[in-house]
């Protein structure tokens, strides 16, 4: 597998804000490459320095072993892009649209095959500012794919859609992948970057704090699994002497953190030692938002929330 | 360059224009408001005085000057001297906005001290009747009371200044809303573009268009040429309905031939790319609109477009001389009005060259991405 994109200590400033950091992350040609972080992390200024809409203050980038900047004229002709805020011109129905893509790039794709894809072939003959916000954004997305691209970059193009939405864009995004394109995709949503994607990194501050598969993510970052018992505090004291590890104790709950899985063997027998009454238990491992949560912040409704000022 | 997309970014244009119902209908209504409102405030004349051009060969000899002060008494007539070469003082008088024009004769001042009967030549329109039988009835009143004060010998005496049946001005007089036609229309080709460009300019930019283009093949000389396209079809849509106007309601007399059309493209060509620079140099919409109307304010009022330059005093014709709009608007007047082809010829060749370099320049500067 070759490389579709390679970034090497990318800097990009404004004034003395560093948006981007240093990053460096390698996206495999064919695989889905999900770019999450808060709001104002850098990923927009990011993926427009890939899209060579954006001139880098710093560093090496490489899309299809073209400079994004310098090479954007014969870059374009082989990416497709979905801005975030996509907006278009106003009394053009995506029909038209898909029409006017087609005509420029020279491809002959079907409108409303493409409409269809994604999910807005109802609407190709209404006019973009009758568009809803959604409608908007799939019409953005079909328009990214007028010409065939070989590199797919959408940044955020679920936000602000309903969930069935959101599915048949998601759907979109499997198929692209299935016809071996490579896709680029920066989202809020955790959800999202488990279901959809090969490789996951994680801006805050405009650095990379994380980055690999989901699984590889949270063994790095994430908490050693647990046990957990629905039972009295008396149990989590009685834990706490005679094991020696860190026990938490919860109103009704006793978390009990796991070295390794034999760990667990000598906990139940412990708890069974202690004589006292339990109901249950449960094991509990990290998941990508727990570690999140952790890394970056609080979320609000499985979104990140803002970047806090650092 | 790939006609194919300028094409196809022309549809785009073209059906983005005929979706907005509101502009459509003003764009159309406007060059026939422009046409009337102008043509019935200034061409109102009938009352008042009837500009007499006077050519004095005479040489401002007292006698001569004492006529032309009473002439002017009258109130009939306003006395205007010019200095046309006497052979083509007639046709000169048309080409000039006059229809009425009087020509007092070298020796003037002699004969009529010596009571030898001297000719004053009037010159009159037919087409303008009020105008001339005012004029005739001023001059004919004042020779009449001249000669009553000629000094004769005793009883009567023949009438020493005459002034024979008038004759036919020797070219088609143009009247002020013969004027007017290719001034708006050189309104229209100079405001319409300069105006939605700016706007356009900071506004795709401002909803990221631009950046959306910029992901195309589409190259900045592709788009600047559909724009030019749209607005020279515009162009030769709102002259046509000036034209329209101008002959039916006002029944103007201008000439319409494939001359006019090198101005309804170089002109349009001009001030889109013209437009777009105004728009690109500026950093803000605010800043955008105020280099385009610092622009287009000083052309708008000064090239011609709703009084001749030829009338405006020394100065201002210098400065007029340097607006671009100038040139289209005297190239039509050439063409429209006097049939000058050499300098209809010049004028055209000084905005075609204006429109390449500007549209050169507009290509360099403006920038689809963010830079900074
Ligand atoms: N043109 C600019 N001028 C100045 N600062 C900018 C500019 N563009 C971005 N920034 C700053 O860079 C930082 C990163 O912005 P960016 O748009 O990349 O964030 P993002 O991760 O895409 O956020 P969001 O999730 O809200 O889209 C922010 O602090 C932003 O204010
Ligand atoms: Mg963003």
């Amino acid at each position: 597998m070759s490389a579709a994109i390679e970034v090497r200590g990318l800097v990009k400033t404004y004034g003395p804000l560093a948006a981007v950091d240093h990053i460096e992350f390698t996206v495999e040609s064919g695989s889905v490459y999900a770019f999450l972080g808060p709001n104002g992390a850098g990923k927009t200024t990011t993926t427009e320095i890939l899209e060579g809409l954006r001139r880098r203050t710093e560093g090496e980038v490489r899309v299809l072993g073209l400079d994004p900047w310098k090479q954007g004229y014969a870059l374009h002709q082989r990416i497709g892009v979905i801005p975030q805020d996509f907006r278009f011109f106003e009394k053009i129905t995506p029909k038209e649209g898909i029409e006017y893509y087609a005509s420029l790039f020279g491809t002959h794709p079907d409108p409303q095959e493409l409409l269809q894809r994604v999910d807005l072939g109802d609407k190709s003959n209404s006019r973009f500012d009758t568009l809803s916000g959604g409608q908007k954004q799939k019409l953005g997305l079909a328009l990214a794919l007028t010409n065939n691209p070989e590199v797919c970059f959408l940044d955020e193009p679920t936000t602000g859609l309903d969930p069935q939405a959101r599915r048949s864009i998601w759907e979109v995004i499997r198929t692209l992948r299935r016809e071996g394109r490579t896709v680029f995709l920066t989202t809020h949503y955790l959800e999202e970057a488990e279901l959809l994607a090969d490789q996951v990194g994680i801006i805050h501050h405009g650095k990379i704090i994380a980055s690999g598969t989901p699984g590889e993510i949270i063994r790095a970052h994430g908490r050693a699994e647990r046990l957990v018992f629905e039972a009295p505090a008396a149990l989590g004291s009685y834990l706490r002497s005679n094991l020696g590890t860190a026990v938490e104790i919860h109103d009704g709950r006793v978390e009990v953190p796991l070295e390794s899985n034999r760990d667990a063997l000598r906990v139940l027998s412990a708890v069974e030692s202690s004589g006292i009454a339990w109901q249950g238990f449960t094991t509990k491992r990290d998941t990508l938002e727990d570690v999140f949560v952790r890394m970056v912040g609080p979320m609000d409704e499985g979104a990140l929330k803002s970047e806090t000022p650092a | 360059m790939n006609p194919r997309r300028i094409f196809a970014d022309l549809k785009v244009v073209v059906r983005s224009y005929l979706r907005n119902p509101v502009a459509l209908f003003f764009s159309l209504i406007f060059p026939i408001i422009l046409i009337a409102l102008f043509g019935t405030i200034f061409s109102a004349g009938g009352s008042g005085a009837v500009p007499l051009a006077v050519e004095n060969l005479d040489h401002n000899s007292p006698t001569s000057v004492a006529f032309l002060a009473a002439l002017n008494n009258t109130s009939l007539v306003k006395v205007t001297l010019v200095n046309y070469p006497v052979a083509s003082f007639s046709s000169q008088l048309g080409d000039n906005g006059y229809s009425v024009g009087l020509l007092i004769p070298a020796g003037f001042q002699a004969n009529y001290t010596n009571r030898t009967p001297v000719d004053l030549t009037l010159f009159t329109n037919p087409e303008n009747g009020a105008a001339a039988g005012q004029a005739e009835g001023a001059v004919s009143g004042i020779a009449n009371g001249f000669n009553l004060r000629a000094v004769c010998g005793g009883g009567s005496c023949a009438p020493v200044i005459q002034v024979p049946p008038s004759k036919n001005i020797g070219s088609q007089v143009y009247t002020y809303i013969d004027y007017l036609i290719p001034g708006l229309i050189g309104f229209s080709i100079l405001t319409s573009p300069m105006f939605s460009m700016v706007d356009i300019a900071s506004s795709y930019r401002k909803e990221g268009i631009f950046r959306e283009l910029s992901l195309t093949p589409l190259t900045k000389s592709e788009w600047l040429l559909s724009r030019i396209s749209w607005y020279v079809v515009l162009t030769f849509i709102t002259a046509a309905i000036m034209i329209g106007a101008g002959v039916g309601l006002f029944g103007a007399h201008v000439e319409i031939t494939l001359g006019l059309v090198p101005y309804l493209i170089v002109g349009p060509f001009l001030f889109v790319a013209l437009g777009m620079l105004a728009g690109t140099v500026a950093r803000t919409p605010e800043s955008a609109a105020l280099i385009g109307n610092i622009i287009t304010f000083p052309m708008m009022f000064l090239s011609g477009t709703f009084f001749a330059v030829s009338m405006f005093p020394s100065g201002l014709q210098v400065v007029a001389h340097v607006l671009p709009l100038y040139y289209v608007i005297d190239g039509m007047d050439q063409v429209m009005l006097f049939s000058n082809t050499t300098r209809a010829l010049f004028d055209v060749g000084v905005v075609a060259i204006l429109a390449v370099i500007v549209f050169a320049l507009a290509v360099r500067f403006f920038q689809w991405r963010d830079v900074e």
